[in-house]
């Protein structure tokens, strides 16, 4: 149990103000509420006495020094290494800064809506400028192969696209499965089974193959590309290729982009392939079609062009997801924190992007006649 | 160890004894014993890798060791307190090299935390008036107890590293390297600040540096580290005596020789005159 620090008022011999004494250890952990106590009362002493104090830390001689200060008491009694406390704090300066007050709610809420417009507008205008460096850097590149950095673009290349084999197979062929099973169920009411062969091929390829690979690898490599860049912004590496000649355009931006560009195309038909043989597998139990027949079936429903259409898509996406990554992961300044907020951006503007233009890419494709 | 000035009868607040850490195959110390002094100020040196950062590390008990005793304050850090651990937390402060602030709070957040964390009894006034006063005190201006780690330069990062470990007004103080990266100016501040502070608190001063002029400057007594020991302990004129080619070089080379110059201390002189000379 720890003892508080206590204090007395004691009656001056001729009956005039009492003298405040305090008791006890007037340390960090001894004084507990204190403070408050003493400012219950009315302040009216002669002096503080602190004769009755056995042990005092900054906290407690900031204390006391303070409370001196604001009733201008004296004070008496006290140790020698009060007295040294005393006379550091005093020593210090005694002018606490209040923080401005900030302005009320409502100019506060418009300045605040007002900063998050224009940070929009500096945010689209950098993102273009972006872009417009990695073309240029795209540029240089093409006019001088050698200076595309062909290791970091293979490790790249293994981490967008073969490392994720796994994970997005198994999410392309459950997808597959829920299509043609859902659909089955509908379809059956007009006697139209079928027909989930054409919904599940033509979906696959035209639409979902690529847009769910490119949420996944927004998740898992554009993520990958903001925190990786944004901490090495942090530990000034960044800075550092600057110095000696190299440019973190072409060194870190290009070979991710270029590695998501390649990689997104075989990986959306990877996709598209497995959720068709989901949709096989489940027929073939739920539907009475024969697995072989359901794929023989699939080359005569699935025009040409969806492959197509699915497959022009992918590489703008795949520039859309490191895009975003490496942008953002440049933008990093400052702190920690910031890497974390920067990687969620990263994600969100890459998937919010990509299903934009994937409605953009519907419209177009209908419209030229590739229905 | 050779401990140079064997006449001291006061309190150890730090005692280590055969202390063993090795990382792999790697080993960083071996059978490393070391004391400090109640009031002091110890200076620890020895060249890059010889395990500064690593020792102190194991007395605050972030690196367990493979093998020795530490002692804090009386407390057997080997020993598993699970109560008492805080308590002995709560008595010393550390500064570590970079700062280690919050990145998400402000200077005043970051003092008021190990308040918070030991103390929640104190009102948030008075807790946040003495975070404020110990920024002041360790020499920032008052101004900068609302701003965040990364809008401060690298000496007031450092400063209000040390007004977080000043906020419990501990017995002991650690140190790592607080002067490195420092502009001359900023470094001696530094060193006199750490000085007053000993010297007004009472506090006694683990100090790991690399700074010659922060030894000459600040330092009671130095441990040097090297062979994966503390291979001596003692004043600056002490360590002078000793024949150990590590220590003539250090405090013998251009850099120790300019700092001396710059201290001016005739004892210490003549100390490094007679033990260049008889190794000459």
């Amino acid at each position: 149990m720890r003892e508080y620090a206590e204090f007395t008022l004691s009656e001056s011999d001729d009956g005039g103000v009492p003298t405040l004494a305090l008791k006890g250890a007037l340390r960090v952990f001894s004084l507990g509420d204190l403070d408050a106590r003493l400012a219950a009362l009315d302040g009216n002493f002669a002096c503080i006495d602190l004769s009755g104090v056995d042990d005092i830390d900054t906290t407690g001689a900031w204390l006391v020094a303070n409370y001196a200060r604001e009733h201008g008491l004296s004070i008496t009694g006290e140790s020698e290494q009060a007295h040294r406390l005393l006379a550091a704090i005093g020593s210090v300066g005694e002018h606490p800064a209040e923080p401005l007050p900030g302005p009320s709610l409502l100019p506060r809420t418009l300045a605040d809506i007002g900063d998050v417009v224009i940070g929009w507008g500096h945010g689209f205008v950098r993102s273009i400028a972006f872009l417009g460096e990695l073309i240029a850097a795209l540029g240089t590149t093409l006019r001088h192969p050698s200076r595309l950095r062909g290791t970091a673009l293979v490790h790249h290349m293994q981490y967008v696209g073969i490392n994720s084999l796994w994970i997005i197979g198994l999410m392309s062929f459950l997808i597959g499965i829920v299509i043609a099973q859902q659909g089955a169920v509908q379809l059956e009411q007009f006697g139209a089974e079928i027909y989930t062969i054409n919904l599940t091929g033509r979906l696959s390829m035209r639409e979902l193959g690529i847009l769910m690979t490119s949420i996944m690898v927004a998740g898992r490599s554009g993520s990958a590309f903001a925190a990786q860049i944004g901490t090495m912004k942090l530990t000034e590496e960044v800075d550092a290729m600057r110095t000696s000649g190299v440019s973190p355009m072409e060194a870190l931006v290009v070979p991710r982009v270029l590695a998501s560009m390649i990689m997104m195309p075989l990986l959306g038909f990877y996709s598209a392939v497995l959720s068709i043989i989901g949709g096989a597998f489940i027929s073939n139990f739920a539907l009475d079609i024969p697995f072989w027949t359901f794929l023989q079936r699939m080359q005569e429903v699935v025009p040409i062009t969806d492959v197509w259409v699915g497959l022009s898509k992918a590489p703008v996406f795949g520039l859309i997801v490191a895009l975003a990554g490496c942008y953002q992961g440049m933008q990093v300044s400052g702190s920690a924190e910031e890497v974390g907020t920067r990687t969620t951006q990263a994600v969100v503007t890459a998937i919010f992007t990509v299903i934009v233009l994937d409605a953009f890419f519907a419209i177009f494709f209908t419209e030229i006649g590739w229905k | 160890m050779t401990d140079l000035s064997d006449d001291y009868r006061g309190e150890y607040p730090i005692v280590v004894e055969g202390l063993r850490n090795a990382f792999g195959e790697h080993v960083v110390h071996e059978d490393l014993s070391l004391k400090v002094r109640k009031g002091e100020v110890l200076g620890v040196v020895g060249g890059s890798g010889t395990g500064k950062s690593v020792l102190m590390r194991s007395i605050i008990g972030l690196q367990p060791p493979a093998a020795g005793s530490v002692e804090v304050l009386g407390h057997d850090m080997m020993a598993d307190h699970d109560g008492d651990d805080i308590d002995i937390r709560s008595r010393w402060g550390v500064l570590f090299q970079g700062g280690a602030l919050f990145s998400t709070l402000t200077v005043e957040e970051n003092v008021e935390v190990p308040l918070k964390q030991f103390y929640p009894e104190l009102s948030d006034r008075l807790r946040s008036e003495i975070a404020r006063f110990k920024v002041r005190l360790s020499g920032l201006p008052e101004e900068a107890a609302f701003k965040y780690p990364s809008e401060l330069s690298g000496g007031m990062k450092k400063r209000a590293g040390l007004a977080r470990a000043l906020a419990l007004d501990p017995e002991l103080l650690f140190l790592d390297e607080p002067t490195a990266g420092l502009d001359p100016i900023g470094a001696a501040a530094f060193d006199n600040l750490t000085r007053e502070l000993k010297e007004t608190l009472g506090l006694t001063v683990f100090l790991i540096t690399h700074d010659l002029d922060t030894l000459y400057a600040v330092c009671d007594r130095v441990a040097v580290l090297a062979d994966r020991q503390v291979i001596a302990v003692g004043t600056i004129p002490e360590l002078l005596a000793l024949d150990h080619p590590w220590i003539q070089e250090y405090f013998n080379g251009p850099r120790g020789r300019a700092a001396l110059a710059a201290k001016g201390d005739p004892e210490v002189e003549t100390a490094m005159d007679s033990a260049g000379n008889t190794g000459a």
